[in-house]
């Protein structure tokens, strides 16, 4: 594996956002009430994550270390806003689905945490394989929880109806605020059985792919790192 | 394996009390409720409290079954969940969604926070609230062939008044349990008298309540409306059977009162400004939510302790 498909399949597998690290946990739980604005909404943070990683990673030299927090923000705002207009242009619907989380993305603990902790000390090109990772792994999680709720809450696959309501009375808590808990919980469980499993065939998913620079606080990996220095 | 040398920590006498007997107690004072349930609302009451309470046991089987644990339905717990539960459900609702509500008590609300005594909130009315927020129109449904008019509560939050001594017998419309308030009192006076529970909760619960009506309730201090409000919906079942649930009420005796009080403040809220007529179920899983913290606050000082003054400068 060389180095570029294992930051994909670091980002959609080992470190998915979503049911790993438990990050951008706010559009997570907001606008998975259906799988097409899961995916909506994880593509659209693919989108700014990628040129967001490209972009910090490339000025990653000129940045100065004390304000480099408002640096990426400027630059990820921009982006945001980008996307944002875009959206607006061309999937009004959707636009109008996922509402205020568009602009939102600005503050997505995702994209400031790669730019953190990948992007600005790394090339320019395994950053963005870095954001294509996370960002997929974002998506893939979005989509899952968006499917189930769409399943359960209202019988529906992307919008199809494929439980007759002549039958399924819909569980509409699943399309409310604690069907997003609920789902999010019972997929972490599960990818956690799954990674229990895949370590007892001594097959780990959550292998530390070596130390960065020994800074653990700003390492991404820290969170599933076994040789973490205790702080 | 040598139980001979087992010696436990005092105290080393011991009371009958187990939790099978407690539970079996506490379906023998629920046993007039039910029974006058199933008298009043015909076989198919019977059939929903069966089908609830096997599906509370079953999913308590099964899920101990996949984590590998000793099974502890014969403790009777998952029977009570379940009776309380079909209690609180109406008697119209489709039997698949009360095996779900079954299911989401004991694996959800109990199983997964570690089994009984872990629970954080009432299994049955966690389920009730799931149900009423995931099948509001099934939940709400209390249209039967013998009850077609509104329940007690709508009627009177339409303005209607309406016969007391209908609500204090129980020929109203409602969940299974909730219409007689003479059989609740009649199972309450068993578990009082059984020493199961104590009547700090109930009392502190009732009075809140009833105080919060006068203030709140928009009808002064006109003691018919007060004692219908007493008898109709779910207050009489929750104050007796739910919330002095001992798992998820303080143990503290100052908290019980705190416990009680904040269920009375909480029912009447959402009585009086709610959207609902019936906020009984969701004001005790708050309750519940709160006790952790109540117990924080309530410590007894134990014998010989001194309050810790502050030091001066």
């Amino acid at each position: 594996m060389n180095k570029y498909t294992e930051r994909l399949y670091n980002g959609i597998i080992k470190e998915n956002p979503t049911f790993v690290l438990m990050l951008g946990m706010c559009p997570t739980l907001a606008v998975t009430s259906s799988a097409i604005n899961g995916l909506g909404m994880g593509l659209s943070t693919t989108v700014v994550l990628v040129l967001s990683n490209l972009l910090i990673s490339a000025f990653r030299k000129v940045i100065p270390n004390g304000v480099r927090m408002p640096a990426f923000i400027v630059i990820v705002a921009s982006l945001v806003t980008i996307v944002e207009f875009m959206m607006k242009a061309y999937f009004q619907s959707l636009s109008a689905a996922l509402g205020v989380y568009i602009p939102l993305i600005v503050v997505n603990c995702i994209i400031l945490g790669r730019a953190e902790s990948y992007a600005s000390k790394n090339p320019v090109l395994p950053s963005i394989f870095d954001g294509i990772g996370m960002g997929l792994g974002f998506t893939v999680g979005l989509t899952c929880i968006g499917l189930v709720r769409e399943l359960l809450g209202a019988g529906q696959i992307f919008g199809v109806q494929v439980l007759s309501l002549n039958w399924f009375t819909p569980i509409t808590i699943f399309i409310m605020a604690p069907g997003a808990f609920l789902v999010l919980a019972f997929l972490v469980a599960g990818m956690n059985i799954i990674r229990k499993k895949m370590e007892e065939k001594g097959k780990p998913l959550a292998e530390p792919a070596g130390c960065l620079n020994g800074d653990c606080a700003n390492c991404g990996q820290a969170a599933i790192c076994a040789d973490k220095k205790e702080a | 394996m040598d139980n001979i040398l087992h010696v436990s920590s005092s105290p080393h006498v011991r009371a009958k009390d187990s939790t099978n007997r407690i539970m079996a107690y506490v379906i023998l004072a629920l046993l007039p409720t039910t029974l006058f349930g199933i008298f009043n609302f015909g076989l198919k009451a019977l059939l929903l409290i069966a089908v609830t309470i096997a599906s509370c046991v079953a999913t308590e089987w099964v899920f101990e079954k996949i984590v590998h644990k000793k099974s502890t339905i014969s403790d009777l717990s998952a029977v009570v969940t379940g009776l309380l539960l079909a209690l609180n459900l109406p008697v119209t609702l489709p039997w698949w969604e009360a095996v779900l509500g079954g299911v989401f008590a004991i694996a959800i609300v109990k199983m997964m926070f570690g089994g009984l005594g872990q629970n954080f909130m009432n299994p049955a009315l966690g389920a009730r609230c799931f149900l009423l927020i995931a099948f509001a129109a099934d939940m709400t449904n209390f249209q039967t062939d013998t009850y077609t008019g509104a329940t007690p509560l709508a009627a009177m939050r339409n303005g209607e008044v309406i016969n007391t001594m209908d609500a204090l017998i129980g020929r109203t419309a409602g969940t299974i349990g909730e219409t007689s308030t003479i059989a609740i009192l009649i199972g309450a006076i068993i578990l009082i008298l059984l020493g199961v529970i104590t009547l700090a909760i109930p009392a502190s619960y009732l009075i809140t309540f009833v105080i919060f009506m006068l203030i709140f309730g928009g009808h002064g201090f006109d003691m018919n409306y007060i004692v219908a409000q007493l008898c109709s919906g779910g207050i009489m079942l929750g104050a007796f059977f739910m919330a002095t649930d001992y798992v998820t009420s303080p143990i503290t005796p100052n908290g019980r009162i705190l416990f009680g009080i904040c269920c009375g403040i909480l029912t009447g809220l959402f009585r009086c400004f709610g959207a609902n007529a019936e906020g009984v179920s969701f004001a005790i899983i708050l309750s519940n939510l709160l006790v952790p913290m109540i117990e924080k606050i309530t410590i007894p000082r134990a014998f010989g302790q001194v309050k810790e003054k502050k030091e001066g400068k």
